[in-house]
């Protein structure tokens, strides 16, 4: 499937990344490339093959539903780039 | 002859009989480190100090008769994707430069206790992403052998700084190749156990459903050790398996009896080098002279394996590295200078009537992620989470990511197959031996193809091993690769150790450093 300058801004959007003018255009053309590579993967018959999301296909692991030490407000805020004693800081989400 | 060109095991011989103490072992590692690592750029950091200070620990505790653990006072290098909430955790990434994290990793932790002396963090490419290391934002780590050479990776620094007599034992990760690719470039033994074997718990995530940590070392046996000091259950992870942990450093040395070894023809075919041709048959014989027979196996989908995993890997690192939001934790983009731009850009837009433009333009929300993330991440952890959210969109689900997932149980039917007729499938780790630095970095589908021997047994969740079998003309070490059955690390282990026992590859050192 090719893969277009204007599909690689769509997906920089999604994947909440600003590549700049040189970086969109290099990146269309590798992603073409090994987009191009992985499509052989249509070649493989998957009929009626499960899919295998997991080396080890465990089942559901329950714990124990009991109350158990979290970590501190305190340390988990420790590496915040912006916040204030009680939680993160982010850019006005709604309105300016 | 250095202290440090002994084994670890050796060393733990010499350190429980009371010939050295760990505090003369780790000073000897730290000066070795101080000495060679300017050329090899294999550490991120060291903590001199502190490990001089832990080592004194041990030898005290030793003197006063208590009971230490597996790893009594040996110095072991710890990749820097593994939490350790005594330093930074860096990923080798500008996006977690200055992280602290505020616990440890289960491995750490368990190197611990195990008495290690942890002497420093060492280079990756950035989030594992990558088979040379050139990924990493911080530095080049160069091939002992060669330092024209990359060492591989992503565990290029954990292989570089065995092979460099720097340590005896070193904790990589490997998602599709990062341990056993390097080891074998480095010439060094490095293990990826089952999926599920080693904890993942603190180890900063890049494709869940892929990645393991795991060690290296010289030898056999001290791969044995440093596997049996790590492998375990842990309730911290779901994903790891209840299964008692075999006593590795006990087993390795018993024989394996009636080995069938089971070799792929196609990876023989075009494309292998024909020096690494000839080391792996002359690897493959010896096992013969030891009583091994030889069987043709089939693995007709391995050669759909980098396909497969180059949508499966990204699409789980696209999801995984969302995390890193510029809100929690890791780099935030300026913000005075992003509300600046977001005025301008505006003025401009109202200025030429585009009502579009101005609808379209991101919230100072989206822009920061947006421009946080750009600024933190590399060219290629960049075009991974770009591939995996191309392939996980609306429209391309069903073609790329649920259609590797149904070729990823093809090729795991392939194994179990195989090894209903054989014990072990040996073969290469790489088409040929170091390449040169900076020769694949503008070519990633090229550096992807690297992976071609290796990917697979992650994908199916197997354990791999990797070992020195040889080396070229140009003094370049040979890897060979050993692949068993789920959980059977310890006929890896054995098969690796009996191979040492007649063989000398693993004696040989790199050129002075």
């Amino acid at each position: 499937m090719a893969i277009t300058r204007e599909t690689v801004e769509k997906v920089a959007l999604l994947a909440r990344l600003k590549l700049s003018e040189t970086e969109l255009e290099k990146m269309t053309e590798q992603m073409g490339q090994i987009v191009g590579y992985v499509d052989q993967l249509s070649e493989v018959d998957t009929e009626g093959v499960e899919p295998m999301a997991h080396a080890v296909e465990v089942t559901n692991v329950f714990a124990e539903d009991v109350v158990a030490e979290s970590l501190p407000r305190e340390q988990a805020l420790s590496n915040a780039p912006s916040s204030n004693e009680r939680g993160y800081l982010v850019p006005a989400v709604l309105g300016d | 002859m250095s202290l440090l060109d002994r084994s670890a095991c050796q060393l733990l011989a010499d350190l429980k009989a009371g010939e050295i103490s760990s505090v003369e072992l780790t000073q000897a590692s730290l000066d070795r480190i101080e000495a060679a690592d300017e050329k090899v750029g294999a550490f991120l950091q060291q903590s001199g100090r502190a490990a001089l200070a832990a080592a004194e620990q041990i030898d005290v505790r030793r003197a006063a008769g208590e009971q230490l653990g597996i790893l009594a006072g040996l110095p072991v290098a710890v990749k820097d994707v593994l939490c350790d909430s005594t330093t930074t955790t860096t990923c080798a990434s500008k996006m977690l430069a200055n992280f602290r994290p505020p616990y440890d990793s289960t491995v750490v932790a368990k190197l611990r206790s195990a008495d290690a002396v942890l002497v420093g963090r060492t280079n990756m490419d950035e989030f594992a992403m990558g088979g040379s290391t050139e990924n990493s934002a911080v530095q080049l780590t160069r091939n002992p052998w060669d330092l024209q050479r990359a060492p591989g990776g992503s565990s290029g620094g954990a292989a570089a700084c065995v092979a460099a007599g720097m340590v005896p034992l070193s904790i990589g990760t490997d998602t599709g190749g990062s341990i056993r690719q390097p080891a074998g470039l480095c010439g060094v033994v490095g293990m990826k156990p089952t999926y599920g074997r080693v904890s993942r718990y603190g180890l900063v995530a890049f494709a869940s459903s892929l990645d393991q940590v795991g060690p290296l070392a010289r030898t056999a046996e001290d791969v044995a050790l440093l596997l049996e000091a790590i492998a375990g259950h842990d309730p911290r992870d779901s994903t790891s398996l209840e299964e008692a942990t075999p006593a590795y450093s006990q087993s390795v040395s018993k024989p394996l009896e009636n080995m069938r070894i089971g070799v792929v023809k196609e990876q023989f075919a075009t494309g292998l080098n024909s020096e690494v041709e000839t080391a792996v048959r002359d690897a493959i014989a010896v096992y013969e002279s030891l009583g091994a027979t030889v069987k043709e196996v089939e693995l007709p989908h391995s050669k759909y394996g980098v396909a497969a995993y180059y949508v499966i890997a990204p699409s789980e690192a696209s999801s995984n590295l969302a995390r890193y939001d510029g809100a929690h934790y890791g780099h935030r983009t300026d913000q005075a200078e992003m509300m600046a731009e977001l005025e301008a850009e505006r003025k401009q837009l109202s200025e030429s009537g585009d009502q579009r433009g101005l609808d379209n333009l991101d919230t100072p929300l989206i822009r920061m992620y947006r421009r946080s993330r750009a600024e933190g991440f590399g060219p290629e952890v960049k075009r991974r989470i770009m591939l995996g959210t191309y392939a996980l969109s609306a429209g391309y689900y069903d073609a790329y990511y649920l259609k590797a997932l149904k070729v990823r149980r093809l090729i795991r039917q392939d194994y179990d197959k195989a090894f209903e007729d054989v014990d072990l499938i040996a073969g290469p780790v790489t088409a040929s031996p170091a390449f040169k630095l900076g020769e694949m970095v503008d070519d990633p589908l090229a550096m992807y193809l690297v992976d071609l021997y290796t990917v697979s047994a992650n994908l199916a969740g197997l354990p791999g091993l990797s070992m020195p079998c040889g080396f070229s003309e140009a003094g370049l070490p040979i890897g060979l690769q050993l692949q068993a059955p789920p959980l059977k690390e310890q006929r890896l282990l054995k098969a690796a150790h009996m191979y040492q026992q007649t063989t000398d590859w693993h004696t040989r050192r790199p050129p002075e450093t």
